[in-house]
């Protein structure tokens, strides 16, 4: 009987809290929305050390705010969602911490992709960017069932940045742009069209010019499928990228609050968002000179 | 430091915000507007560093010049996302374009190479101070950004000494979790001898400068009465 006042009371509670969500978000709508918000979720140890937590809990309520998190992010109309999991840099620590990590990431994309997740709820498609041959197989293959699973919805983007850096991003990228313009210089060959110098492209004046141009290094990142971040949010106060998204930040504002990640609420992504309205027309002014 | 174009062109501001930098100690300065406002002005920018000597870099690239013990890079967008261009470029006609394809994937070293190769090198900051009306990088050389601290100053017509110094002093109270990185450079940073003597050389120079200050607006205050 407890329990069940308990639960009404509970239900109660989050139909407020949803109505004032909604209230508070269509005031922002007036203004400018975000369309790609990125976080880098910064924090989790020192809030299971600050908490005398045990090892992992830390990450484990860190989940649970980036749920809380995405729910409002999509219901406030932004589109596009990255989040930062694991960073290549992120291998070196202690063998079982990466291990505990590793184990919490497969658990939670199986979460994610049930059928009465917030995933689906909310119609979101999910892409894991990264190197993911650096990943175990089942960590791998979870991911690849998670991008299949998520594939016919198209209400909301959600990018996992998993053995992720954009070093290693803009190095694949030239990689893939080499191997692109070798194939096509190849095809030319072989079909004699060529006089071996068809990998570079000759001008009128005879003069090569480069065959390789920023276009084709877009289209070849792993960031490709989302456009460029309006806010990164950076939690615990740091103030680096931690080679997070470098090459699409160029005109993105960064935002960092001096909480731990699981400590993260509706109120700081109120505050960034009315950071970047207040600072919409210079972003756009500088977008649009790039 | 990422200054804002229009902004940049507040020359006389940026003079001053390099004399402070050399006063503190600073040695090397990469200075960064997306336009290249800073680049086009570098001639008036080396004759206020009246003592600037071209090295034989700044011969090649136009890009580097050394005043006593402060080396000034000026670094354009162009430098940034078109430089990486020219570099897979270069990649591919080192790896590819003999007619052979070699195999192996390209490394982080190779890079750094290809990016010196054709003019656009250089360190990665260790701090990178935005003056703008934005915390934003305005398009700094991706390459070069990884692990930089980064610290919005506020706009450069309001600019101070003392915020320099605090962002200089926070910049080495920062403690990164990670250690060496594929460069080779160890990135694990803990206050030790040096820097615990650079915190009270700054302090104190701070110190005296705000005495220096008052004493001069008292000194005026008392002739003007």
């Amino acid at each position: 009987m407890t329990k069940k006042i308990g639960d009404q009371a509970g239900k109660m509670f989050e139909y407020f809290g949803s109505f004032l969500r909604k209230g508070i978000f269509s005031v922002l709508s007036v203004g400018p929305v975000p369309d790609h918000i990125a976080f880098i979720m910064d924090g989790n140890r020192r809030y299971a050390k600050k908490r005398n937590l045990l090892d992992g809990a830390g990450h484990r309520c860190g989940y649970l705010a980036l749920m809380n998190m995405l729910k409002y992010c999509y219901e406030l109309g932004v589109k596009y969602v990255t989040i930062y999991a694991f960073s290549i840099d992120n291998f070196r620590r202690r063998p079982e911490e990466v291990q505990s990590t590793m184990q919490l990431i497969l658990e939670k994309i199986e979460d994610l992709i049930k059928e009465e997740s917030m995933v689906n709820q909310y119609g979101v498609r999910i892409y894991f960017l990264g190197s993911l041959k650096l990943l175990s197989k089942p960590v791998r293959l979870a991911a690849e069932r998670a991008m299949v699973a998520t594939s016919g919805n198209s209400k909301s983007v959600l990018s996992i940045c998993l053995a992720y850096t954009s070093s290693d991003e803009i190095l694949h990228a030239v990689q893939e742009c080499c191997e692109e313009k070798w194939d096509e210089g190849s095809a030319l060959e072989s079909k004699g069209a060529g006089n071996g110098l068809v990998f570079l492209k000759g001008n009128k004046n005879g003069k090569t010019k480069p065959s390789i141009v920023v276009k084709d290094l877009e289209k070849h990142m792993y960031a490709a499928v989302t456009p460029d971040p309006d806010i990164i949010i950076r939690t615990s106060g740091e103030t680096r990228l931690s080679n997070f998204l470098l090459w699409q930040s160029a005109n993105c504002l960064l935002y960092a609050p001096a909480i731990l990640w699981p400590e993260i609420g509706l109120w700081h992504l109120v505050w960034a968002v009315l950071d970047f309205q207040r600072n919409f027309s210079y972003l756009k002014e500088k977008t649009k000179l790039s | 430091m990422v200054i804002d174009s229009e902004e940049a062109q507040e020359l006389s501001k940026v003079f001053e915000l390099l004399q402070w930098v050399a006063d503190i100690g600073v040695k090397s300065v990469c200075l960064y507007d997306p336009e290249g406002v800073l680049k086009k002005n570098k001639e008036p920018i080396t004759q206020r560093f009246s003592s600037a000597n071209l090295s034989e870099e700044a011969a090649v690239n136009g890009r580097l010049v050394t005043r006593r013990n402060l080396t000034l890079e000026f670094v354009s967008f162009e430098d940034g996302k078109e430089a990486v261009a020219k570099a897979a470029n270069y990649l591919f006609v080192k790896h590819y374009a003999n007619g052979t394809k070699e195999k192996s994937d390209f490394t982080e070293p190779q890079m750094a190479e290809a990016l010196g190769a054709i003019g656009s090198g250089g360190a990665e900051p260790d701090l990178l101070l935005i003056y703008g009306p934005t915390r934003c990088h305005l398009g700094f050389p991706a390459w070069r950004l990884r692990y930089t601290e980064i610290v919005h100053m506020g706009p450069l017509k309001s600019m101070s000494y003392g915020s320099l110094v605090k962002a200089i002093f926070k910049y080495t109270m920062v403690h990164q979790n990670y250690v060496t990185s594929s460069c080779g450079t160890s990135m694990m940073r803990k206050i030790d001898l040096t820097d615990a003597a650079s915190i009270v050389c700054i302090l104190l120079r701070m110190f005296f400068f705000d005495c220096r200050t008052k004493v001069k607006r008292y000194l005026l205050a008392c002739m003007s009465n």
